[in-house]
C-alpha cells in the first residue's frame, strides 16, 4: 500500500527515521489496531496513533461523553458532552488525519462478540476500566494470537506491558484471578490524576507502533510501573506461567467464558435483550431497585419497584423459580442487588447493563 | 531493614505511607511484620485460608517470588519488596 504525495509530506519526520522510512510508514498505513475503550487511555492512544498514520483504528465503546470525563479524556471536548464517544472520537481523528479509517464498534465487548471483533485486527490496545473486560480482552488475544499493548491506571500510578506476544506472558500469567468485587476500588470510586492516562496511554501507543514496525524492544516480559507522584518508573520481570490456564502448556481455557461470573460479578444482559424479552412476553421478573423519585421521573412500566435498601425485607415477594432481571440508574446498585439475591439462593439473576441510562 | 513499597490502592491501609520498613529475613517474615504494624492490610494481602491472594504479586527486587522460593524467598536487609496488586482503571 503505497503512500500518496500528501502522505509523504505529512509523515516526512517519520520517513526520515532510518528505523521507519517509507516502508515502515506503509506498514503503519496497512496496520489495523483495535482500541478497547475511548476513555482515559483510549484518548491519547487514538489521537497519536491517528497522527502517526495507523491506517485503520477500530474503536470499541458504547458510552456517551460526560462532563466528568473531560479532565482526562482529551479526545472529547466540552461541546461533545452527551454525544456518543465513538462519534466524538471519530470526528477528532478525522480532523487530525483524514487518511485514517475508523471502524466503530458500538458494543460492550463480551464473550459472544469479542473473537469476531478482535480477529480483524493485528494489534490490540486494552484501555478498559473493569476486570471482566481485562480478562476477556486477554483471553481473546491469546486465543487469536494478537499482541495486547496493556495499560492500567489508579490514582497516581500506572502499569503497562505487552501481553500475548510471541512466546511472552499474558495477563493471566501476571494475575491468574481477579480480586473479589469491592476489594479494589475503581477510578470512579478512587479518583485518578487526569494527566496519568496520558502518560500510560502513550506508553501503550509507543508499544503499538513498535509492534507494527517490528523495531526496538517491547515491554514483552516486563511490567512497567509508573508512579506520577514521585516521578519514578520501575520495571519488574514477567514470565510466562507454564501452568497459565489460557497460554500455559496445558491450557484449560480454550474458548471465551462468562467473565462477569469469573470476576464474581452478576451476569449481564443488554437493555436491548430486556426489551426483546418484554415484547416476546418471556416469563421473568423485572425489578427496579432505584428510589421512588427516580422511578417516578422515568421507568419501565413492567418493572416492579423495590428500592435497594428495602430489598432484604422484600425478598419473600420474589419467586426463586423465575428468572430475575434487575436494573437501576447505571448498573451499580443493580449489581449489588444481584449479588444479594444470589447469596440468598436465587439461581438465575441478571444485571441490566448500563441501567436506565442505557435504556432508549 | 527491608523496604516495602506500598501501591496506591493499599496505602489507605498502611497509614497513607507509600513505603514502610519492616524486619524479616524472608518474604513471609517481612509480610508478617508489615501486617502486624498495619493489621488492616492483612485481608488485602492474604485470603481467609492464609495464603497470598492471587491478585496480589510480591516482588523482591525485580523478581516475582512465584518464580523464586515463594513466601520463603530470602530478603536481604537492603532489598526492596514491592507489592503489585491488579488495577483495572482506564476508560471511565
Amino acid at each position: 500500500m503505497s503512500l500518496t504525495p500528501e502522505e509523504l509530506q505529512r509523515y516526512s519526520r517519520h520517513t526520515l527515521l532510518p528505523e521507519v522510512g517509507v516502508a515502515g510508514q506503509e506498514r503503519l498505513k496497512q496496520a489495523r489496531v483495535l482500541l478497547v475503550g475511548t476513555g482515559g487511555l483510549g484518548s491519547p492512544l487514538a489521537l497519536y496513533l491517528a497522527a502517526a498514520g495507523v491506517g485503520t483504528l477500530g474503536l470499541v465503546d458504547y458510552d456517551t461523553v460526560d462532563a466528568s470525563n473531560l479532565q482526562r479524556q482529551v479526545i472529547h471536548g466540552t461541546s461533545d458532552i452527551g454525544r456518543k464517544k465513538l462519534d466524538s472520537a471519530a470526528d477528532a481523528i478525522a480532523e487530525i488525519n483524514p487518511n485514517v479509517t475508523v471502524v466503530r464498534h458500538e458494543v460492550a465487548l463480551n464473550s459472544a462478540n469479542a473473537l469476531d471483533i478482535v480477529r480483524d485486527y493485528g494489534v490490540v490496545a486494552d484501555g478498559t476500566d473493569n476486570f471482566p473486560t481485562r480478562y476477556l480482552v486477554n483471553d481473546a488475544c491469546v486465543l487469536l494470537g494478537k499482541p495486547n499493548a496493556y495499560g492500567s491506571i489508579f490514582r497516581f500510578e500506572g502499569q503497562a506491558s505487552v501481553f500475548a506476544h510471541q512466546d511472552g506472558p499474558c495477563y493471566r500469567c501476571l494475575y491468574p484471578e481477579p480480586p473479589p468485587p469491592g476489594l479494589v476500588p475503581s477510578c470512579a470510586e478512587g479518583g485518578v490524576l487526569g494527566i496519568l492516562p496520558g502518560v500510560v496511554g502513550l506508553i501503550q501507543a509507543t508499544e503499538v507502533v513498535k509492534l507494527i514496525l517490528g523495531i526496538g524492544e517491547t515491554l514483552k516480559g516486563r511490567l512497567l510501573l509508573y508512579d506520577a507522584l514521585n516521578m519514578r518508573f520501575r520495571e519488574l520481570k514477567l514470565r510466562r506461567n507454564p501452568e497459565c490456564p489460557v497460554c500455559g502448556d496445558n491450557p484449560t481455557v480454550t474458548k471465551l467464558v462468562d467473565y462477569h461470573q469469573f470476576c464474581g460479578m452478576p451476569t449481564e444482559i443488554a437493555p436491548s435483550e430486556v426489551r426483546a424479552k418484554l415484547s416476546r412476553g418471556d416469563d421473568f421478573m423485572l425489578i427496579d431497585v432505584r428510589e421512588p423519585h427516580e422511578h417516578q421521573a422515568r421507568n419501565i412500566p413492567q418493572a416492579l419497584l423495590i428500592p435497594l435498601g428495602t430489598l432484604p425485607k422484600r425478598v419473600s415477594e420474589l419467586d426463586r423459580s423465575r428468572q430475575i432481571v434487575i436494573l437501576c440508574k447505571s448498573g451499580m446498585r443493580s449489581a449489588t442487588a444481584c449479588n444479594l439475591l444470589r447469596e440468598r439462593g436465587f439461581p438465575d439473576v441478571l444485571n441490566m447493563r448500563g441501567g436506565m441510562d442505557s435504556w432508549t | 531493614m527491608p523496604h516495602i513499597l506500598i501501591p496506591a490502592p493499599l496505602r489507605q491501609y498502611a497509614g497513607g505511607q507509600s513505603s514502610v520498613e519492616a524486619p524479616g529475613a524472608t518474604v513471609a517474615e517481612v509480610l508478617a511484620a508489615l501486617t502486624s504494624l498495619h493489621p488492616d492490610l492483612r485481608k488485602h494481602l492474604f485470603s481467609d485460608q492464609g495464603g497470598l491472594r492471587s491478585f496480589v504479586n510480591i516482588y523482591v527486587g525485580d523478581e516475582d517470588i512465584r518464580y523464586l522460593e515463594k513466601e520463603q524467598t530470602a530478603v536481604g536487609a537492603s532489598e526492596t519488596l514491592t507489592i503489585v496488586p491488579s488495577i483495572a482503571g482506564g476508560a471511565r
